[in-house]
Order: structure tokens, then C-alpha cells, then sequence
């Protein structure tokens, strides 16, 4: 039972088609890759399931209830959370205050209502988080604009995955990472997985869509082309899903 | 990865937390502009040991300072969002204006009549601070070009109430206390309440929710509407904030020289914007504090006075802080390009203190 179904999604810019009826399945504890060549729609498809895009047409089933996700702030009520491709954390800011963005909390009393927060509270919590995923974060008291694109990786995995209790989306985490730092940020992907989470994982490596995720789901101008079990499928046959070249019968 | 490894990550975490904090203070460009400010102090008073550092000449540079310093309380916390509040001259000389209006108007007597040009003063630099803000957050016109708009508008709206003509309707009660009294001894009480509004300011910037927010607007704006801050809210709250310090400091300017001061404020904005730079705030936001501004405005009135006691003549602080200002951008840009550049599997050069304790994450990140 999928915890996210969407069904016909339509969003255009202008003249562009960038999603033209598109369908899209989360299943929870499972890493769902979203995968297809440039222009597919991908990055559109996920900025409407976290609201930070309207669709123009289909309908979200969201554990078994039609929503309307029309903000990121109602998105993140639900429960869903998303790391985006250019990280989206303050680099003048420490883990702390990065992981808690927006959601500080406050201390107790008259000052709590004054805006004082309760920073003891929330660096307790935020080594918390660090350590239950295991993230490789150097220090917690320097901005993280210092730090390198694995450890500012880490920081905004860690970040979703400790406030989304539903679903969170990955829009293409490992693009600007090396090997080691790949490495790192997967293995997050599968411990977060295995808290019970869906995964929405977007990339464009093979290799890493093939080594972490436990079902593939393929676009191709704006629609959804097929879904595969990972463990059923190879390298050759998404290649050609998401060129097209299954359609045209160029594969055998 | 093993328990056994997290658990050490998770100890060292801790030492860091600790060990850091001297880091973080020497790190501060303001710890370091504390420093030109003390060796200036220092060489002045070698020069001239009679003149210079007496009570006398500290208290007018402390003077000398504070309307400045209440004014760099809200700059530092709109250039901190990558903002420029170029209105506050215009916006100061439009509220003491109003006030003096206002106070002329119930006889220009007596501490009721003060108190209501107090409040009157600081809700007028707020609406220009409303405007300033609105404009910038919801028109998104580039906030040079509106602050330079209200800068000729507040300006040019004064000239009209009053024909050109300063008016001197402050009652003398608040001028004898807060223009030229003293609150103990030697310390002048227009200085006691400036820096009031700077502790108050810093405690709201440095310490809370609302401060946070300014810095984190400030260092990525996209982010925080990403995670649901209402960037424009903060953006317009930050320029009224701006505008009160601005409407305080046209009450204080009154009491300070008992009369508005329609032509003598067309300087002013870019005086504190040099303070606020100096003392370590970037103009491309994110980073910054009050106390910093403090600093970076004392330096220019202690070269003033300083050059004037040693018979340089006082024409020269001009070339020199702007050589102060010219060096301290490009120090923050230094810094910038050094730790803010972010590549992957870079060293980082700020690795001093407590490199012991983080050998075993090297191999990661």
C-alpha cells in the first residue's frame, strides 16, 4: 500500500509540457528511485509533491486521503521532507541552527515568548540526530559554509530525516560529491529507509540508483514509462526505458 | 560504520564544542578591530599624554559617538540581511522635525511633552522604515534604490514642514538631562541611553529567534522560504526596526544639539554604513554584530579628535578611514573567497585548535 499515490499530474511553463499526466508511487521503508533523462520531469514532479510548485491537473492521495499540497510548510506538516539539489542550508550558520531552521525551540516561560530559544536543548537534539544516522559532521559550532559538500550533504539528510516522518525526497544528493562522500550519504539514504521512511531518491547514476534503491520508477516527457524492481532490472534496460528506445523496439 | 565509531564521533562533537569558544572569539573580525581601536587609542596617548586620553576628550568621543551608534544598531541588522538602509540621515532629520512639530505644539515644556516627542519620533522613522521595508520585500525594488528614493523623500518632506528653517521647540528639562546631563560623575546620559538601545539591540540580534532569522535571511534567503520562514516579513520588520533607530536617534540629535538639523545629516547614512563595515559586518549578509559596529564607529571620531589634539589637521581622518574601510571589505572579501568557498573534499584552513581530537574524521567528509 503506497503511503503517496499521484496520479495524472500536469504542470506546464508556458509553451513546455514538463509533466503531461504523470503518475507516482512512494511505498514506506523502501528507497523509490525517480529517474529519466534531462527534461523528464523529475525535479518538476518533486516541487509539487513538496509544494513549493502548484500542478494544473491530478490528484495526491496521501495515506489514503486526497490532499492538496499547495506550501512547503504543509508539506513538512505531513511529514515530508526534501533535500534539494543546491542543499538549501544558511552556510553562515552552524549545524545547529541549520538543522532547527525554522523550527527552534523556544525556552520555556516569558522569555520562550520573547524569542529566547532553548540552544542547550536543541544542540542536545541535534547530536541526537547526527549520531542516530551516523552522519559525519566535524563540529557543530562552525558555519557549515567551512565544511565540505559531504559534510553540508550529511547536515541536510540529517535535517530531513529528523523531522519527516512520511516521506523524504532527494533531489540528485551525491551530484556534486567524490566517492567516499557518495558512499556516506547513500548508506544515510538506507538508514533512514530502515527507520521506516519512504525514499524518493533522483539521480542520474545508475551504479547508485541500482546499489540503494529497492524499486525504480522511470519518466519520459512528463509520464511515468515503467516501474521496476530494482533486483529485476540492469543498467541496459533503464538506459533504454529512459531513452526511449524500448519503445521503439531497438532492445530486444 | 560500527557502534563503536559513532560513539567516538559523538565524544568528539562534545570536545569540540568546548574547545572552540577562544577560536570563535579570536576568529571574530570585530575581536580584531578591537584591537586597531585600542593601538590608536594607544598611540594618540603616547603623542600627546596631557591632552588626549583625559576624561574630558573620552567623554566627547563617547558623545561624539552614541547618536551613531543607536543608528548603527538597526544598519548592522539590515546590512546583515545583504540589505543597505541609505534613509537614515533623512529619516533622522524627519522625525526630530515631526517631533519638534509635535512638542512646539504643546508648548515645547515639561517631561509628558518630551516623552510623547520620544514616541512620536521613533513611530515616524518606523513608517519610513514600514516603507522602506515593504517596498523591498514586496515590490522587490532593489533596496539601494529605495532607501536612496526615502533618503530624498524624507529629506524633501522636512524642507516642506518647515520651509528649510530648523526648529528648536525641545523643552529644556530633556535637553539639560539627556542632551548634556550626566547620569553619575562624567558619564553622559545621552551615552547611557545609547547604549541601552545597542545592548538591547544586540541581545535581540545575537540572541534570539528574530535575530537568527535576520542572519539566516541574510545568508540564504531561497533556504529559509524552503523550510517556511516568511522572509519577506522578516525583511520588512528589520527596516522598521532600521526606522526606530533612526526616528531614537532624531530625539536624541534634538536633545544632543536642541534643534533639528535639516541640513547636517546628508553624511550620516554613509558614516555608519563605513562603521558597520569596519566593524566586521559583510555587506553580502550572513555575517556581523552590533558590538562590531560599535568599534568601527568609534574609529573615525577618535582619529577626529585625535588629529585635532595633535595638530594633524582634522581633514586627514577623512583619507584615513576610508583607507579603514577600503581595508576592511577587502579583508571580508579574503575571508569570504577562504571559508565560505565550500568544494568538496577540501582542507579546511580554520584547523588550529583541537586538530588532536579530530584526526579520526579526516578520513571522512
Amino acid at each position: 500500500m503506497p503511503i503517496l499515490e499521484a496520479r495524472g499530474i500536469v504542470r506546464t511553463y508556458g509553451q513546455v509540457v514538463a509533466l503531461d499526466g504523470c503518475d507516482f508511487d512512494v511505498e514506506p521503508g523502501q528507497v523509490t528511485a525517480l529517474i529519466g533523462d534531462n527534461g523528464a520531469g523529475k525535479s518538476t514532479l518533486i516541487k509539487i509533491l513538496a509544494g513549493t510548485e502548484p500542478a494544473e491537473g491530478g490528484t495526491v492521495t496521501f495515506q489514503g486521503e486526497r490532499v492538496t499540497i499547495h506550501s512547503p510548510s504543509q508539506a513538512r506538516e505531513l511529514g515530508i521532507e526534501t533535500v534539494y539539489q543546491d542543499l538549501a542550508l544558511c552556510p553562515h550558520l552552524d549545524p545547529v541552527n541549520n538543522l532547527f531552521l525554522g523550527r527552534e525551540i523556544k525556552r520555556g516561560g516569558i522569555m520562550g515568548a520573547l524569542g529566547f530559544m532553548n540552544r542547550k536543548a536543541m544542540r542536545e537534539q541535534s547530536i541526537e540526530a547526527f549520531q542516530d544516522l551516523g552522519a559525519t559532521v566535524r563540529t557543530l559550532s562552525e558555519p557549515v559554509g567551512t565544511m565540505s559538500g559531504g559534510q553540508k550533504q550529511s547536515i541536510a539528510v540529517a535535517r530531513a530525516s529528523a523531522w519527516a516522518s512520511k516521506i523524504i525526497f532527494l533531489d540528485e544528493p551525491t551530484a556534486a560529491l567524490g566517492v567516499v562522500q557518495t558512499h556516506n550519504v547513500l548508506e544515510l539514504i538506507k538508514r533512514v529507509r530502515d527507520k521506516g521512511i519512504g525514499v524518493v531518491l533522483i539521480s542520474h547514476s545508475m551504479p547508485e540508483v541500482l546499489a540503494v534503491s529497492d524499486d525504480i520508477q522511470v519518466l519520459r516527457r512528463g509520464r511515468r514509462v515503467a516501474t521496476y524492481r530494482t533486483a529485476d532490472t540492469n543498467i541496459e534496460e533503464l538506459v533504454a526505458t529512459m531513452t526511449g528506445k524500448l519503445d521503439e523496439g531497438m532492445v530486444a | 560504520m560500527s557502534v563503536d565509531v559513532r560513539t567516538e564521533e559523538a565524544t568528539t562533537l562534545m570536545n569540540t564544542e568546548q574547545m572552540s569558544l577562544w577560536k570563535r572569539l579570536t576568529r571574530i573580525q570585530a575581536a580584531q578591530i578591537v584591537l586597531v581601536l585600542v593601538a590608536i587609542v594607544i598611540v594618540f596617548s603616547v603623542m600627546a599624554p596631557d591632552a588626549f586620553p583625559t576624561v574630558f576628550n573620552l567623554r566627547s568621543i563617547i558623545v561624539n559617538t552614541s547618536i551613531f551608534a543607536v543608528l548603527g544598531v538597526g544598519a548592522t541588522m539590515v546590512i546583515i540581511t545583504a540589505g543597505i538602509d541609505l534613509s537614515i540621515g533623512s529619516v533622522l532629520v524627519f522625525s526630530s522635525v515631526v517631533a519638534a512639530k509635535v512638542m512646539g505644539l504643546m508648548g515645547a515644556s515639561g517631561w509628558g511633552t518630551a516623552m510623547v516627542g520620544v514616541v512620536v519620533a521613533v513611530l515616524a522613522g518606523s513608517a519610513w522604515g514600514l516603507l522602506n521595508g515593504f517596498l523591498i520585500a514586496k515590490a522587490k525594488v532593489p533596496a539601494f534604490i529605495v532607501t536612496l528614493g526615502t533618503l530624498g523623500m524624507a529629506l524633501g518632506v522636512s524642507q516642506v514642514i518647515t520651509g528649510g528653517i530648523d526648529l528648536t521647540d525641545v523643552p529644556g528639562e530633556f535637553v539639560d538631562a539627556i542632551g548634556f546631563g550626566d547620569i553619575i560623575w562624567q558619564v553622559p546620559s545621552l551615552t547611557v541611553v545609547a547604549a541601552v538601545v545597542v545592548i538591547l539591540g544586540s541581545i535581540l540580534l545575537h540572541r534570539t529567534r528574530f535575530g537568527l532569522f535576520t542572519f539566516a535571511v541574510g545568508s540564504n534567503a531561497e533556504a529559509c522560504r524552503r523550510v517556511g520562514i516568511n522572509v519577506d516579513r522578516q525583511l520588512i520588520w528589520v527596516y522598521v526596526i532600521s526606522g526606530a533607530c533612526a526616528g531614537f536617534a532624531g530625539i536624541l540629535s534634538l536633545a544632543f544639539y536642541q534643534q533639528t538639523t535639516i541640513g547636517g545629516q546628508s553624511m550620516t547614512a554613509l558614516t555608519v554604513v563605513a562603521g558597520v563595515v569596519i566593524g566586521g559586518t559583510s555587506l553580502f549578509g550572513g555575517i556581523g554584530s552590533i558590538f562590531g559596529t560599535v568599534i568601527g564607529l568609534l574609529i573615525p571620531v577618535v582619529l577626529e579628535s585625535g588629529f585635532i589634539i595633535i595638530g594633524v589637521e582634522a581633514y586627514w581622518q577623512g583619507v584615513v578611514v576610508g583607507i579603514f574601510l577600503i581595508g576592511a571589505v577587502y579583508l571580508d572579501g579574503l575571508r569570504r573567497t577562504r571559508s565560505m568557498r565550500g568544494g568538496s573534499g577540501r582542507k579546511p584552513t580554520s584547523r588550529q585548535v583541537g586538530d588532536e581530537n579530530l584526526g579520526n574524521r579526516e578520513k571522512d567528509g
